[in-house]
C-alpha cells in the first residue's frame, strides 16, 4: 500500500484536480450557477497550485517526471484555470444550465496539459495531448446554436486530429528505431548507437516538430488558429491561446533535450525557420485584422515564434527565458481577452472612443497591448529582453535583428487599437455591464504586468 | 569606482528630481476637479525645479568624474543596478528638462480642456523619463526610460494633436521603435561584449574590436539618428511637431531631438572610439545636408509651425556638426547648442501655441500685421526669432560660432559650407517675420487677436532672460562641461593611429 502510495506522490496535483473534475461535474448537475462553479475551479486549482511543490519525484518508472520544469508550466496552467473561470462567470454566451460541463471541460483539458508537462514517456505525452485537445475541441464548439462556434470547433478537430496522428507516426518512428518509448531510453539509445545522422531519425524529428508547430500555432501549421479563435467563446479562446500552447511548448521542449539533445543539428536548422516564417506571418497578417480576436490570434502566432526563439539556442539560458516568457505572455494574452469580454464587441472599429466613458478599462487595454508590443516598463519587455539575449549570447544576433524588426512592426496594431479607443470620437455610447469578476481579474492583471516589468528579478531563472 | 563621486547630500537628490513628477503623476490620477489637477502639476513641476537646483550649487566643475552617484541593485541576475549620476554634460540636460516640464504645464493650461487628467500625468511621466535618461548610468535603465517615453508622447500627439494626429502619432512611434529596437540588440551584444555588465563607465573603458565597434555603432546609430533626427530619418519630425499640442512640440524639440545627440555623447563616442574615427566623416556630411537641406525645405513652408519643425532639422544638424568635428570648441559649441536650441525653439512654440489659441490657424498667408495688433506677443517673438537666427547677443549667436570654429579647424570646407545654413536660417526666420508681423491686419484672424496675458508673459520672461544670459555669458555653461568634454576626447587621442575612412572600409570587408 505504501508502496502505491509513494508511487502516486508525483501525480498528487493531477489527482487532486481530477477529483475536483469530477466533483464540479457532478455538482453541474444540481447546481447551475457559474459563479459556484467557477469558485469551486478556483479553489482546487489553487490547492492543486499548493501541493505542486510537494510532489517533486518520478513515478511508474520514469514515465511520469514531476520536476521542476513541470513544474513551472503546471503553475501557469493553475493561473489559466482560475482566470478563465473569473472571466467566464459573466460571459452570457455561456448558458448557466451548461456551467458543470463547461466548467469541468475547462479542468479536464488543464489536466491532459498537467500530463504532457511531466511526460516522461512519448505514450504519456500523448495521452496527455489527446486528453487536452479533444476537451479543447468541445469547448471551442460549446456554443452549439452559433455557426461559427461549430465551424470553429470542427475546422480545429480536424486539423488536430491530423497533426496528433503525425505525432503518432513520428513517435512510431521513434520507437522503431530505438525500441523505446521512454525519453532517457530514446536518448541513451540514440547516443548509443550514433543514431543521430540517420535519415529516419531525421524524418522522426520533422514529423515530430511538425505536430508539436501545430499545437502551439508555428507557420506553416497556424492556419486554424485564427478562425478557431475567432469562433470560440471569448473566455475559451483566451484560455487555448495559453493553455494548449503552454502545454505543447512544455513537451516540445523536453522532447527535444532530453530524448533528441544529439539531433539539436536537426531540429535546430528547423525550428530557425519555423520560427522566422511564424514572426513574419503573424505580425504581418495580423496587421490586416479588423476582427480583434482574430488579430490577438494572429498576434499569439507571432508570439510563439518568439518563444521558439528560446528553444533553438539549446542552452539553459533559452529555456529559462522562454519559460519566462511564458508566463508573461500568459498574464498580457489574459488580460487583453479580458478586456474584450469586459466590452463584449469584436471589432476593433467598434472600439471607437470608449476612452471617454470607460476610462480604467481603456488603461488597462493600453497597458496590455503596450506590454504585447514590448515597450518599457511593462513585463513583454522584460520577457522579449530575457529572449534575446539568450539568443545573442549563443551567436545568434541576426536571429535578434529579425526578431525585433518584426516586433517594431507589431506596434502598429498594437497601438491601433489605442488609437480607435483614445483617438477616435464616436456618437454611440458605449454600454459596459459591469462585472466585478472580470475587474478583480484585470486589476490582478494589470498589477502583474507592471510588477514583472519593474521587478523582474522573481520571475527569472525559474 | 575611482570614475565616480557618491553622492554626499544625505538624500537621494537625483532620484527625487527624477521621481517627483511620477509621484504627482499619481496624486494627479486621484483628483477629479481640473482646476485642482493644473495646480498639482505645476506645483509638482516646481517642486522639481527647485530640488534639482542644489546639483548646480554643489557640483564640482574641476573634475569629469560622475557626481550625486546613487546605486542601488535592481536585477541580479543580469548584473543590473540602479545607477544614477550626473557629469559635466549631463547635469545641463537634468535642469533643462525641469525647465521644460514646467513651461508645458503653463503652456497648456487654457489649451487643454479635454481630458485634463490624462494630459497631466503624461506631461508628468514624460518629465520623469526624461530626467532619467540623462541621469542613468546603467544602459539598462537608459532603455527602459528612453523606450517609456514612447508611450506618454503617443498618446500627447495622438489625443490632443492637430487634425492629422492619429497619423503623426503612430508615425512617431514606428520611426522611433524601430531605431531604437536596433539599439536593444546593439545594447545586448554590448552586454556581453563588455563582460556581463549594464554600468555604462565599466563598457567605456573596455576596448572592443574594431569589427564589433562598427556593428555596435550602426546599431545605436540607429536610435539616436532618429531622434535627432539626421538626415534622412528626419521625416517623422515635421508631422509630429505640427500635429503634436503645444506641450508635446515643446518636449519634443526641447529634450526629445536632444536625446540622441545626447546618445552620441555618451555611448556611441567612449564607447565606440575607433567606429567614430571611422564614421566621423559620413556623419559631418550628413549633417552638412541637414543643415542645408533642412534650411531649404524650411523656406518653403506655409504653416508656422510646420516651418519651426522644419528649422529644428537644420539646428540639429549643427549640433551633430559640432559634436563630431571631435574637437574640444566643436563639442562644447554642439552641447550649448542643444541646451540653445531647446530653449529657443521650446519658446518658439509656446509662441505659436499662444497665437493657434486665439485665431486657431497656423497659415502663415493667414497673418500679417501682428506687430500693430499684439505688440507684446511680438515683442517676445522677435526675440526668440532673432536668437532662433543666430543674431549676435543671443545664445544661438554663441552656440553657432563655436560650432563653425570647430568645423574650420577639422575640414575647412565643412565649415564653409555650414555657413551658408547660417544665412538661410537668417532667410526664413526673416521671411517668416516679415509675412506675420508686418503690413496690416489680416481681416481672417483680426477679431481673434487679443495681446497676452500674464500667464502667458510670465512663462516666457524666464526665457528671454535665458536668451541673453546665455548669449553674454556662454561660460557660465561651458565651464560646467569642460572637464568632461575634455575626458571624452582623450578617448580619441589615446587611440594612436589614425583610422582613415577608406581603411575603415576595408577593414569591414575583410
Amino acid at each position: 500500500m505504501s508502496e502505491l502510495m509513494r508511487e502516486l506522490g508525483p501525480l498528487f496535483p493531477e489527482i487532486l484536480m481530477t477529483v475536483l473534475t469530477l466533483s464540479v461535474f457532478l455538482a453541474g448537475l444540481a447546481v447551475k450557477k457559474k459563479s459556484i462553479m467557477a469558485f469551486l475551479s478556483i479553489l482546487g486549482a489553487a490547492a492543486a497550485a499548493y501541493a505542486i511543490p510537494i510532489s517533486a519525484g518520478t513515478a511508474f518508472n520514469g514515465m511520469f517526471i514531476s520536476d521542476g520544469y513541470g513544474m513551472f508550466f503546471k503553475y501557469i496552467f493553475m493561473l489559466n484555470i482560475s482566470l478563465t473561470a473569473l472571466m467566464s462567470i459573466d460571459y452570457s454566451a455561456v448558458d448557466e444550465r451548461h456551467s458543470g460541463e463547461y466548467y469541468s471541460l475547462v479542468l479536464l483539458a488543464s489536466i491532459g496539459m498537467m500530463l504532457m508537462a511531466s511526460a516522461g514517456d512519448l505514450i504519456v505525452l500523448y495521452l496527455g495531448l489527446e486528453l487536452m485537445s479533444l476537451s479543447t475541441y468541445v469547448l471551442t464548439g460549446f456554443l452549439r446554436h452559433n455557426l461559427k462556434s461549430n465551424e470553429a470547433s470542427l475546422k480545429y478537430f480536424l486539423l488536430g486530429t491530423f497533426a496528433t496522428a503525425i505525432l503518432l507516426y513520428g513517435i512510431a518512428m521513434i520507437y522503431g528505431l530505438t525500441g523505446a518509448t521512454n525519453l532517457k531510453a530514446v536518448a541513451d539509445y540514440i547516443a548509443k548507437n550514433g543514431l543521430a545522422a540517420n535519415p529516419v531519425m531525421l524524418l522522426a524529428v520533422i514529423s515530430v516538430t511538425a505536430a508539436f508547430s501545430f499545437k502551439i500555432a508555428a507557420a506553416p501549421f497556424h492556419m486554424w488558429a485564427p478562425d478557431a479563435y475567432e469562433g470560440a467563446p471569448t473566455p475559451i479562446t483566451a484560455f487555448m491561446s495559453i493553455g494548449p500552447k503552454t502545454a505543447a511548448f512544455a513537451a516540445f521542449g523536453r522532447v527535444l533535450f532530453d530524448a533528441l539533445g544529439s539531433a539539436r543539428m536537426d531540429w535546430g536548422t528547423i525550428l530557425i525557420a519555423i520560427a522566422i516564417a511564424t514572426i513574419v506571418v503573424g505580425n504581418m497578417f495580423a496587421l490586416a485584422q479588423t476582427n480583434i480576436k482574430r488579430m490577438l490570434a494572429y498576434s499569439s502566432i507571432a508570439h510563439a515564434g518568439y518563444m521558439l526563439m528560446g528553444i533553438i539556442p539549446g542552452t539553459k539560458e533559452g529555456m529559462d527565458a522562454m519559460m519566462t516568457y511564458m508566463l508573461i505572455y500568459a498574464f498580457m494574452n489574459m488580460g487583453a481577452f479580458a478586456v474584450v469580454i469586459a466590452l463584449g464587441k469584436e471589432e476593433i472599429k467598434s472600439y471607437d472612443g470608449i476612452a471617454r466613458r470607460h476610462p480604467l478599462i481603456s488603461a488597462a487595454m493600453l497597458v496590455f497591448m503596450f506590454s504585447l508590443a514590448g515597450i518599457p516598463p511593462t513585463a513583454g519587455f522584460i520577457g522579449k529582453l530575457s529572449l534575446f539575449m539568450a539568443v545573442i549570447k549563443a551567436g545568434y544576433a541576426w536571429l535578434a535583428v529579425i526578431a525585433v524588426i518584426f516586433s517594431a512592426v507589431s506596434a502598429y496594431y498594437y497601438l491601433r487599437v489605442v488609437v480607435n479607443m483614445y483617438m477616435k470620437e464616436t456618437e454611440e455610447e458605449a454600454v459596459i455591464a459591469s462585472s466585478p469578476s472580470l475587474g478583480i481579474a484585470i486589476l490582478i492583471i494589470v498589477l502583474m504586468v507592471f510588477i514583472i516589468g519593474i521587478m523582474p528579478s522573481p520571475f527569472l531563472n525559474l | 569606482m575611482e570614475d565616480i563621486i557618491l553622492n554626499r547630500l544625505g538624500y537621494p537628490i537625483l532620484s527625487i528630481t527624477i521621481f517627483l513628477p511620477l509621484a504627482g503623476a499619481l496624486l494627479i490620477s486621484l483628483l477629479r476637479n481640473a482646476y485642482a489637477i493644473r495646480w498639482t502639476a505645476l506645483l509638482t513641476t516646481f517642486a522639481t525645479l527647485v530640488v534639482s537646483l542644489p546639483l548646480y550649487i554643489h557640483f564640482d566643475k574641476t573634475t569629469y568624474k560622475m557626481q550625486f552617484v546613487e546605486s542601488y541593485p535592481w536585477i541580479p541576475a543580469w548584473n543590473l543596478n540602479y545607477t544614477v549620476g550626473v557629469d559635466g554634460i549631463s547635469i545641463l540636460f537634468v535642469l533643462l528638462s525641469a525647465l521644460i516640464g514646467m513651461l508645458c504645464v503653463l503652456a497648456s493650461w487654457k489649451a487643454i480642456q479635454e481630458k485634463v487628467k490624462l494630459f497631466y500625468m503624461a506631461i508628468l511621466l514624460m518629465e520623469t523619463a526624461m530626467t532619467g535618461v540623462f541621469a542613468a548610468m546603467d544602459l539598462f535603465l537608459f532603455y527602459i526610460l528612453w523606450e517609456a517615453m514612447l508611450v506618454p508622447m503617443f498618446l500627447l500627439i495622438g489625443i490632443w494633436g492637430g487634425s492629422n494626429r492619429v497619423y503623426a502619432a503612430i508615425k512617431f512611434v514606428l520611426f522611433t521603435l524601430a531605431g531604437s529596437v536596433l539599439m536593444l540588440v546593439g545594447i545586448i551584444a554590448l552586454y556581453y561584449a563588455g563582460g556581463g555588465t549594464f554600468d555604462i563607465l565599466a563598457l567605456a573603458k573596455a576596448h572592443y574590436p574594431v569589427n564589433l565597434q562598427i556593428w555596435l555603432f550602426l546599431a545605436f546609430f540607429a536610435a539616436f539618428a532618429v531622434k535627432v533626427p539626421m538626415f534622412p530619418l528626419h521625416t517623422w519630425l515635421p508631422d509630429a511637431h505640427t500635429e503634436a499640442p503645444t506641450a508635446g512640440s515643446v518636449i519634443l524639440a526641447g529634450i526629445l531631438l536632444k536625446m540622441g545627440a545626447y546618445g552620441f555623447l555618451r555611448f556611441s563616442m567612449p564607447m565606440f572610439p575607433d567606429a567614430v574615427k571611422i564614421f566621423f566623416m559620413p556623419m559631418l556630411i550628413l549633417s552638412l545636408i541637414a543643415i542645408v537641406y533642412g534650411a531649404f525645405v524650411t523656406l518653403m513652408q506655409k504653416d508656422i509651425k510646420r516651418l519651426i519643425a522644419y528649422s529644428s532639422v537644420s539646428h540639429m544638424g549643427f549640433v551633430t556638426l559640432g559634436l563630431f568635428s571631435l574637437n574640444q570648441t566643436g563639442m562644447e559649441g554642439g552641447i550649448f547648442q542643444m541646451i540653445n536650441h531647446g530653449i529657443v525653439t521650446g519658446a518658439l512654440f509656446t509662441c505659436i501655441g499662444v497665437i493657434y489659441e486665439r485665431t486657431h490657424t497656423r497659415i502663415i498667408e493667414d497673418y500679417g500685421g501682428l506687430a500693430r495688433a499684439v505688440p507684446i506677443f511680438t515683442v517676445f517673438f522677435t526675440i526668440f526669432a532673432l536668437a532662433g537666427s543666430g543674431f549676435p547677443g543671443t545664445n544661438s549667436f554663441m552656440g553657432e560660432f563655436l560650432i563653425l570654429s570647430g568645423a574650420f579647424k577639422t575640414k575647412m570646407a565643412m565649415g564653409a559650407i555650414s555657413i551658408m545654413g547660417v544665412i538661410l536660417g537668417v532667410a526664413y526666420m526673416v521671411w517668416l517675420y516679415y509675412r506675420i508681423f508686418l503690413f496690416d491686419v489680416n481681416p481672417k484672424v483680426k477679431e481673434h487677436l487679443r495681446d497676452m496675458g500674464m500667464r502667458e508673459a510670465l512663462m516666457l520672461v524666464p526665457l528671454v532672460f535665458l536668451v541673453f544670459y546665455l548669449g553674454m555669458q556662454p561660460s557660465v555653461l561651458i565651464s560646467y562641461m569642460q572637464a568632461s568634454v575634455q575626458h571624452l576626447l582623450d578617448r580619441f587621442g589615446a587611440g594612436g593611429q589614425e583610422i582613415t575612412a577608406v581603411k575603415g572600409i576595408i577593414e569591414v570587408l575583410k
